[in-house]
């Protein structure tokens, strides 16, 4: 009878895997700390002989510069995290407007480009060639140049019945606050839970009857409906802060700069040229059989589209349309070339004028990291939502 | 009963056309209602569009270096372009020393239009690049052979474009294929260093890394030492795609089916013999469109130097128009004659990335 063979026993000589493993380790180790500890330190001396200041503290001292456009009210004589907190708020308003826009423009010309329209399918085509084959700074560029040189003088804009465009960027009349907004407000919300409890009750009489309700337009329906409501219940505010041609700008309203509108417009353009691309693979990789299928039961190309291609195609969709959310993040920062002043740009002043470079560094990319993984963590929550359940 | 008479049906319409240029129109553009209704406001758009832009940049377009002229015209000014071209694609090199980036970035070119070909993948492919790289720093940057010193700062346009887009691929590919194989290593604090440095580089916009380089660097490095400016920016970019690269590239590793690796460990092959033989072979043949459209993006996102004062393409189109106020007023001519500079750039890139990607499926075609 023979013994079972037992484990080999662990020795610590070079030839054991294990002991090569811990050895290539405690050198990388070793070599990283080194290098850290090695600029550290370097860092530490030339911050000595240069007289730099380090910490954190310059943040509550006044920043004595203005910012041209803020969220909310900001003076040069406030501290430089409020400046900062400007900043992010800016990059922010790019960023997320932008992924809306970038996800439904990327999404029509992606479709398009199946469209049986040649017109349709020639222009997208063009499109995606086009913006995704030329830098985006470049592109930012050209649109800040278009909107601050083609554009009329803000003396005289081209009106677009309420709107004014013009150099100065556009104008649009604004609702003059009220209490009857706060009502109104409080019924979107109230209309937002009601349309999700209408969801869930449609989708349980869908399961048990099989006659499918409206689950797209009904619910629109219910939130504005019982925005309208609240809006009425409130006393039905309707003043309007419209802009008016004053003697050499614009006068009242809202207003949007041409730093902001040409910072949205450029990454939009651009990113929308990658989104479709992602849309036109996701489509593509739904096996030709589904769409065959679909004709077969009778399904209309719209409702092949919406009821088979897409449900699927957007698993494949999801992650890579990831990434270009925060490459569209990331590229807001590009602002700082045409002077919007988004949370780089506020940093980059800061450092001329605090000289406290590796703490404003330091803070770009704690906001950069800490957006990127939000955005990260919010899609994939979705993606685990639209991914194959299993049994 | 009556005798059944002959009744002729009416006769059947003749099958419509499907071959044919009308067939294809009927087909394309007018098969249906919404079809129609696309093509005709699409069409009217283009017909209110296409006409002014032909109108602005052909018919009323001044095509001689004549700014007079041109301030006078109501089309596009693309005298701009024959006045300025050699400081848009030359930057700030000294003007009458212009034929040393033009010989360097036309052999430059030429030897990666070489590499691009299938008849050049040979192993002295690299031996020939370190020579033409070794080339155009000795002939761009002079002090030998009697020719005068230009010193780095002043290299600009077309040649450092594709200096930073070229080299920074070329050297952030080794680091990447280091970085890849590290994240899927089986020891856990290689695997951790390499995780973290590719979410760190990953999760920032590349022009904070070009700000580290061009304003923290001098600050780590030990007093008195001092590293040339386009060499930091050529470290930052090369980081950047390094990050991107190595995660192009362990898609491709785990793409590799695990039996190839249990095959290879039952010969007996140990980890390195396995990487290079068996695993990187099939799984960067299979990444090749990936690194492909990596280096479009690097290509493009060499552009954004010009925000720390290098002066590339963009930078050299900047500083040729602004510092002449009788052609400031044609930057957009410019714009878009570096923006067609870029585009044949990476039309070319995108295209030859699917000819490639073709040529890789070969093996897989049965």
């Amino acid at each position: 009878m023979s013994t079972p063979p037992t484990a080999p026993k662990k020795s610590w000589s070079w030839r054991s895997q294990a002991f090569r493993g811990l050895i290539y380790q405690v050198i990388t180790i070793a070599l990283i700390a080194l290098a850290v500890w090695y600029l550290a330190n370097n860092t530490i001396t030339n911050m000595k002989l240069r007289g730099i200041q380090s910490g954190f503290d310059f943040l509550t001292g006044s920043a004595g510069f203005d910012i041209g456009e803020s969220l909310f009210a900001f003076d040069s004589g406030e501290p430089y995290w409020r400046a900062f907190l400007v900043g992010l708020t800016n990059t922010l308003r790019v960023a997320v407007l932008g992924i809306i826009l970038t996800t439904i423009l990327g999404t029509l010309i992606g479709v398009g480009r199946f469209s049986r329209n040649a017109l349709v399918r020639g222009f997208c085509t063009v499109y995606v060639e086009f913006f995704r084959n030329i830098p985006v700074l470049l592109q930012l560029l050209m649109w800040y140049l278009m909107f601050t040189e083609l554009l009329p003088a803000a003396s005289e804009p081209w009106a677009l019945g309420p709107l004014f465009l013009s150099k100065g960027g556009l104008s649009f009349p604004v609702p003059v606050w009220a209490s009857g907004h706060v009502w109104g407000a409080w019924g979107l919300l109230v209309g937002v839970v009601a349309a999700f409890a209408y969801r869930h009750f449609a989708r349980i009489s869908f399961e048990k009857t099989g006659v499918a309700k409206s689950m797209l337009l009904a619910p629109i329906a219910l939130v504005l409906a019982f925005g309208v409501l609240g809006w009425l219940l409130g006393g039905a505010p309707t003043a309007l802060n419209r802009p008016v041609l004053g003697e050499f700008a614009i006068e009242n309203g809202g207003a949007l700069t041409p730093e902001f509108l040409s910072v949205l417009l450029g990454l939009t353009v651009y990113t929308a040229a990658f989104v479709s691309e992602v849309v036109r693979g996701g489509i593509q990789s739904v096996a030709l059989g589904q769409s065959e299928a679909a004709a077969a039961l009778g399904l209309s190309r719209g409702h092949t589209m919406r009821l088979v291609m897409l449900p699927q195609a957007l698993r494949v969709i999801i992650p890579p349309v990831t990434n270009q959310y925060l490459n569209l993040t990331k590229n807001s920062s590009l602002a700082v070339a045409i002077g919007y002043p988004d949370v780089v740009s506020i940093a980059n002043t800061a450092l001329n004028q605090t000289g406290r470079a590796v703490e404003c560094i330091a803070i770009i990319m704690v906001i950069y990291l800490s957006t990127s993984l939000f955005t990260s963590i919010l899609m994939n929550w979705y993606n685990t939502r639209s991914a194959i359940k299993e049994r | 009963m009556s005798a059944t008479t002959f009744q002729p049906i009416a006769a059947r319409p003749a099958p419509v056309k499907s071959t044919g240029l009308v067939a294809w129109i009927r087909s394309n553009l007018f098969g249906n209602l919404p079809t129609t209704i696309g093509t005709l406001v699409i069409a009217a758009i283009l017909l209110a569009v296409l006409p002014r832009f032909f109108h602005w940049a052909f018919i009323n377009a001044v095509w001689t270096t004549d700014y007079e002229a041109c301030h006078t015209a109501a089309g596009a000014c693309w005298g701009v372009v024959g006045e300025k071209y050699r400081i848009i694609i030359f930057g700030r090199y000294p003007f009458e020393e212009q034929w040393r980036p033009l010989i360097s970035t036309l052999l430059l070119l030429s030897l990666l239009v070489a590499s691009c070909m299938r008849a050049f993948w040979k192993p002295w492919l690299a031996i020939l690049w370190i020579g033409v790289l070794g080339f155009f720093f000795t002939v761009m940057y002079g002090g030998v052979l009697g020719l005068s010193r230009v010193e780095t700062d002043r290299w600009g346009g077309l040649p450092l474009t594709l200096l930073l887009a070229s080299l920074s691929m070329a050297m952030a590919f080794p680091i990447a294929l280091v970085i890849a194989l590290g994240r899927r290593s089986s020891l856990p604090a290689i695997r951790s260093v390499c995780t973290v440095y590719v979410e760190l580089i990953r999760g920032v916009p590349l022009i904070s890394v070009l700000f580290m380089a061009s304003f923290m660097f001098p600050l780590l490095m030990p007093q008195g030492f001092s590293i040339d400016v386009l060499v930091r920016v050529l470290a930052g970019i090369t980081l950047f795609a390094a990050a991107y690269m190595a995660e192009v590239i362990r898609g491709g590793l785990q793409a590799i089916p695990k039996g190839q690796i249990e095959a290879a460990a039952t010969l007996g092959l140990s980890y390195w013999q396995t990487q290079r033989k068996i695993v990187l072979p099939q799984a960067l043949a299979m990444v090749v469109p990936g690194i492909m459209n990596n280096f479009i993006s690097t290509f493009k996102d060499t552009s954004l130097v010009t925000i720390v004062s290098l002066y590339e393409l963009t930078g050299a189109m900047s500083l040729a128009l602004n510092s002449d106020a009788n052609w400031r007023p044609f930057k957009i001519e410019g714009y878009l004659f570096i923006a067609m500079i870029y585009f044949v750039f990476c039309f070319s890139m995108s295209r030859y990335s699917l000819w490639i990607e073709k040529q890789v499926n070969k093996s897989k075609l049965r």
